[in-house]
């Protein structure tokens, strides 16, 4: 699986300097030499904003689940919102965004953090395993079934994240009890409380593999 | 998050210059703690510099004890074969904290400088000395239940959020850092500083200076060690009160006793006067009870806190006794 996607190429070169200094520049030339009917039409399609994003944004490559993807981004974009709303991946969702729930929870080289937390630019040449990428074409990750099979969750929201910790978790080898899956599943919260369905499914997993 | 510049850097010498040359940029490592400030608009920096490309995550033996490199993740540490073996107390403490995730994030140079967890410091609306200096403390006369017992000041009354700081300090850890001029080394004891008049610093670490590595000197206690948390959940929460607690035995008779505290001061919280008490002493709940009394002697609660007095000495007694296998 290799399919390449390119984003546009944007000029991160043509401007050196920050988004103010950009606005500060433009705004006197176009006070200098726009004529105010040229200025409204600006204002009206956000000229100003899209150019300095373009001139902001920094380029990236990594991989998601098998693609590779060359995008822009600019620094602050956190790699959830990078997956979320540039690449259309909306599994992985944004709970508290302060690495205090787990429902953004993916694998970045086979490890599982807190994507809320960490900034998309941070992730350069790394490989991300998103919710999306544990099937296998239409068969499940056998802790997807397992999830299913034991009720693993109510309303859902906290399920990908608590499905990328299990996964995880399980190749951690911190399965030997109940206490020590609940203590390593502690970084994923579930207000419904589906916590013991939760452990039962992440046990059925462990117990197939050994 | 307010926008900000990106750097990566490849060099510590050119990721130091850089916050020579701006003084609004600041390091970043696992960000877990970063990241969450610039979001709540406590911090506001003008330029990250990216530091994880840097060759600082290895963990190896020296003569004399353990180098840990200052980008090694949390989990790395805790997980790894020299550090069970020789510094148990260390891994215990750094699982105590946060949560899988955040360890596999969070480095051990980003731990060492995490900042504190309290309320006042976090919510912009509110004043806080060590966040906007002059601007008084919320937590003085505010809802102060998380807050320190030793070292305080009128300026500041926040703890020091980092379990894995606790563990350093009672293992005499050393930070070597490299700053734009010159390297030096830190005694761990030294490295956190109390409030006083200044408590938007939280430590010694000059800001351009970058954390290099940790390393452990040798020792002998790595069987009768035990880090106790007390917290409002079973896991994944902030200390109200931890003790590390290490005792060097030769059958029952106390050769060695090293004990530090989490979440009662600026800094954390070394128990000089409790350790020499123990020293030659035959390990017993009788002895550590006093020891415990003597480690509280000049504690100070506010208005929330007062249960920690009662609190801290018990967390204390229960850890001398499970690290001595007393039960």
């Amino acid at each position: 699986m290799s399919k390449r996607r390119n984003a546009p190429p944007e000029g991160k070169d043509l401007l050196k300097g920050s988004r103010r200094d950009f606005l500060k520049q433009s705004s006197l030339l176009s006070a200098a030499a726009l004529t105010p009917g040229t200025l409204i039409r600006a204002a009206n399609e956000q000229w100003d904003e899209k150019v300095a994003d373009a001139f902001e944004k920094l380029p990236l490559n990594l991989e998601v689940n098998g693609v590779k993807y060359s995008v822009n981004v600019e620094p602050r974009v956190t790699l959830l919102d990078l997956l979320r709303e540039q690449l259309n991946l909306t599994g992985s969702k944004k709970g508290c965004d302060r690495g205090q729930c787990g429902a953004c929870t993916v694998h970045v080289n086979g490890v599982r953090i807190n994507s809320c937390l960490s900034l998309a630019l941070c992730n350069e040449g790394k490989k991300v395993t998103t919710i999306e990428g544990l099937a296998k074409g239409d068969v499940l990750h056998p802790m997807q079934e397992a999830f299913i099979k034991h009720d693993g969750f109510q309303c859902g929201y906290c399920t990908s994240g608590q499905i990328m910790s299990a996964v995880a978790l399980v190749k951690e080898g911190r399965t030997q009890s109940p206490g020590e899956i609940s203590e390593f599943m502690s970084g994923n919260i579930c207000r419904c409380g589906a916590y013991s369905n939760i452990v039962k499914a992440i046990q059925e997993v462990k117990n197939s593999q050994s | 998050m307010n926008p900000f510049q990106y750097t990566r850097s490849s060099a510590a010498s050119g990721a130091i210059q850089s916050l020579v040359k701006e003084p609004q940029a600041h390091f970043l490592a696992g960000g877990t703690n970063l990241i969450d400030l610039i979001k709540m608009g406590v911090l506001r920096p003008e330029r990250l510099v990216d530091i994880n490309a840097l060759p600082l995550r290895g963990i190896e033996a020296i003569a004399g004890g353990l180098r840990i490199g200052a980008l090694a993740s949390n989990s790395e540490v805790a997980d790894h074969p020299l550090v069970l073996q020789d510094y148990p107390l260390l891994a215990q403490a750094i699982n105590a904290g946060a949560s899988p995730q955040l360890r596999n994030m969070a480095t051990v140079g980003g731990n060492i400088m995490q900042r504190t967890r309290c309320n006042y410091f976090f919510d912009t609306a509110m004043p806080c000395n060590k966040r906007s200096p002059g601007s008084g403390c919320g937590a003085l006369d505010g809802y102060n239940r998380m807050h320190a017992l030793f070292g305080a000041s009128e300026k500041c009354i926040a703890v020091n959020p980092s379990d894995m700081n606790v563990a350093l300090t009672a293992l005499e850890a050393v930070v070597h850092v490299k700053g734009p001029k010159r390297d030096r080394k830190i005694a761990f004891s030294d490295f956190h500083r109390l409030p006083g008049d200044h408590p938007e610093k939280d430590n010694t670490l000059e800001r351009t200076e970058l954390i290099i590595s940790v390393d452990l000197p040798a020792n002998s206690f790595n069987r009768h060690v035990h880090y106790l948390k007390v917290r409002d959940r079973t896991s994944f929460a902030f200390a109200l009160i931890s003790v590390a607690a290490a005792l060097d035995l030769e059958g029952d008779k106390i050769k060695g006793a090293r004990l530090a505290m989490g979440g009662v001061a600026h800094k954390p919280w070394r128990l000089h006067g409790a350790e020499a008490f123990l020293l030659g002493k035959t390990s017993g709940e009788d002895v550590f009870r006093q020891a415990a009394r003597i480690a509280m002697q000049g504690a100070k609660a506010y208005k929330y806190n007062q249960f920690k007095l009662t609190l801290a000495p018990n967390a204390i007694l229960q850890a001398l006794k499970t690290a001595s296998s007393l039960g």
